[in-house]
């Protein structure tokens, strides 16, 4: 599916990449996205969509455009300075949290 | 029963300030699903919880302390409206998101200010509950003058509908400050008029970084605390209690 | 945005327009990622086929979280109790939270959220079909609870294990607080079906209702299913839409006896061979019926969602409008796809 530019109001809310420490000790972790106009609403939208059971001590936001990322198969290129595109950064897990007990 | 019974003076100020966090509880959850974002809608959704909550400690309190046999839910669902003493702010319509915005900043920072008044009180359980609850509202108010600021420094049409939004409510502003009769809540409850300077100071900082104007209202709203409330808390309520009220004694 | 950020519409690394040997190196490498069960990611090439099949069953899962909302916001204003008032206000507010994480994982593969809301209601892309029937008494939540959400964990679980991984990861998140909202609904009945008479016959009724449309939640059989065969293989779909309902039916009869409530299903009973209940014949008519647009609720659900959208607009262009002179450089930034 191709993205044509959608025609309408929320076209201009850019997209957020949210991270959480949930406890001092931790460090942030990547829990996902949400759209907000601006970086003192994408702070408060995150607070509420990720931290609802009181998970999060400290919330980062950070514009998707924003981050700058390999590509883990561009093994040969990984140090190649001409990036062009802005790419996400790679999310890792090992093990989903808690796949086990489901 | 008609009139506002009379009630010791700690229960009925417990019932007042629960009946504000509960009758706003109930109109904010009548904003799910219709939310202008998704992420608003969760925004709403945890506003009203935390209201919620703030009403629970305190009707169960009243119920305590008046030593009926009265909980939660009877005190909720079992009153009348002319025995409700909640501020008549709380129970008008939602409107647009605009009243809605308003009427949050409003309440949200009288509430800033009722409980870090009551943070002092002699009452413990007054006091604990504003320990918690003045961080809750807090954000509330954090919430409110976020969209507030950008609904009046948006565009023509949001300042447009911001300050109509603010001339919808502002008649509803004064009855928060009303001196109340102190007689047996010495040091246990907060002086109403007392809040209003800090109140002042906040919300019109917000109005002038939003580019709106103060307004002017010709009216005033009376009589919310003493049971004298719009004719728009007996539709509220009947539809908040009929199922309830339909079951007399059942558990839910 | 534009959907550079997650690097899957670069015409010179996307799928199957890409170069023939940069496909079939790009190939092997994503068969043998399925084959050892390993994640795909964001960054990682795809069959196009992948992506869309991906993106259709994300955005459908989103789509379902954020119209149930409304069957189930319809009692939050007339709960009986202020306890099951929050509860029911905790539990719509996750669904929210759950759409939005499911549109979070979608967006990783290129899509926006405001294109998927624009199939939504242009009808183009579906939700689960339970969510178009009314919530006609209080009982209807609990049993939407119980049931619906029932079903919902059933296709979920294994759903952790997606091969792709930001959807994998979404439903982890969305599992764990998925069981509360199963119990409550289990609570919520088993109150009803131990109190007075007429909350009985509430909760019986509720349970007569949601049934059939519940056990219609896990799609057509696998006969008739056109896009299970290849999600399986691909590791999207990990049990058939039979497996996982004949599980659901297994685990939910027993239930059914706790709570002292009958289910709508005379041909309903144990079978000691198979080691599963047998069940009576689901009215795939119906199911068909529903899915079209000829349910009881699909075109109030598509106004109010519309509605929402409508009345919403002027208010985030007054966002928009306030960020752009607020923020110019992080908007810059922002936009600088």
């Amino acid at each position: 599916m191709s993205s044509p530019q959608a025609e309408n109001s929320t076209r201009g809310w850019p997209l957020w990449e949210v991270f959480v420490r949930a406890r001092r000790g931790l460090s942030h972790q990547h829990v996902g996205s949400l759209h907000a106009p601006d970086a003192a609403m994408a702070l408060r939208n995150a607070r509420d969509v990720y931290t609802r059971r009181g998970e999060g001590v400290s919330i980062w936001v950070v514009p998707s455009s924003a981050i700058v990322a390999n590509s883990p198969d561009e093994k040969d290129r990984f140090f190649d300075p001409a990036v062009d595109k802005v790419y996400r950064h790679p999310t890792f897990y090992d093990v989903p949290e808690g796949a086990k007990h489901l | 029963m008609t009139g506002v019974r009379t009630l010791p003076p700690l229960v009925g100020y417990a019932l007042a300030l629960g009946d504000d966090a509960l009758i706003l509880a109930q109109r904010l959850g009548e904003w799910v699903s219709y939310a202008p974002q998704m992420e608003e809608d969760i925004a709403l959704a945890n506003i009203g919880l935390d209201l919620l909550g703030q009403a629970r400690t305190l009707l169960s309190y009243a119920g305590a302390v008046e030593g009926a046999g009265r909980d939660e839910d009877d005190l909720a669902y079992l009153r009348d409206d002319r025995d409700f003493r909640n501020v008549q702010l709380v129970e008008i319509p939602n409107g647009d998101f605009a009243v809605t915005m308003a009427r949050q900043l409003i309440f949200s920072a009288y509430q800033y200010e009722l409980y870090t008044a009551l943070l002092d009180s002699g009452d413990p359980t007054l006091a604990g509950l504003a320990g918690k609850a003045v961080k809750e509202v807090d954000y509330h108010r954090d919430h409110a003058t976020q969209w507030v600021l950008r609904l009046g420094d948006g565009t023509e049409l949001s300042r447009a509908r911001m300050q109509a939004g603010l001339d919808q409510v502002w008649p509803y502003v004064d009855e928060l400050f009303d001196p109340a009769d102190a007689a047996g809540l010495a040091g246990v409850a907060a002086d109403p008029a007392a809040l209003r300077p800090a109140w002042e100071r906040y919300v019109t900082r917000v109005l002038d970084e939003a580019t709106l104007r103060r307004p002017e209202p010709r009216w005033r709203s009376r009589g919310g605390r003493s049971g004298l409330h719009t004719e728009h808390l007996g539709h509220l309520l009947a539809e908040m209690q009929h199922l309830h009220r339909s079951h007399p004694g059942a558990s839910w | 945005m534009g959907g550079g950020v997650y690097g899957n519409y670069d015409t010179a690394t996307a799928g199957d327009s890409a170069t023939g040997a940069v496909s079939e190196d790009a190939r092997r490498h994503f068969d043998q990622l399925i084959a050892a069960d390993q994640r795909i990611e964001p960054r990682d090439w795809m069959p196009d086929a992948y992506r869309k099949t991906l993106i259709r069953q994300i955005a459908q899962h989103a789509h379902s979280e954020i119209i149930g909302m409304q069957p189930e916001g319809n009692w939050i204003t007339r709960a009986p109790s202020l306890r099951r008032k929050a509860i029911l206000i905790a539990k719509v507010q996750d669904e929210a939270g759950h759409g939005l994480y499911l549109y979070s994982a979608a967006e990783t593969l290129g899509v926006e959220r405001d294109e998927l809301v624009d199939l939504l209601l242009a009808g183009r892309q579906k939700y689960s079909s339970i969510f178009n029937y009314p919530t006609l008494n209080w009982a209807d939540v609990g049993a939407i609870g119980w049931l619906v959400d029932g079903a919902a964990i059933m296709n979920q679980v294994p759903l952790c294990r997606c091969s792709y991984g930001p959807y994998g990861r979404a439903m982890v998140r969305i599992c764990k607080e998925e069981s509360f909202h199963q119990r409550q609904g289990f609570e919520i009945l088993y109150t009803l079906s131990h109190g007075a008479l007429a909350q009985k016959e509430m909760a019986q009724d509720a349970v007569n209702r949601f049934w059939w449309p519940s056990l219609m939640m896990f799609g057509p059989p696998d006969d008739a299913s056109s896009h299970s065969a290849e999600s399986i293989a691909w590791g999207i779909k990990r049990f058939s839409n039979d497996e996982l309902r004949q599980r659901f039916v297994d685990m939910t009869v027993p239930q059914a006896e706790v709570l002292g409530l009958t289910l709508p299903d005379d041909d309903l009973r144990w079978n000691a061979e198979r080691g599963h209940y047998d069940f009576g014949a689901i009215d795939w008519d119906e199911f068909a019926r529903v899915i079209r647009g000829d349910g009881p609720c699909n075109a109030e659900r598509m106004r109010r969602r519309r509605q929402a959208h409508e009345d919403g607009a002027w208010v985030r262009e007054a966002a928009q409008a306030y960020a752009d002179k607020h923020a110019p450089r992080e908007l810059a930034e922002a936009r600088a796809s």
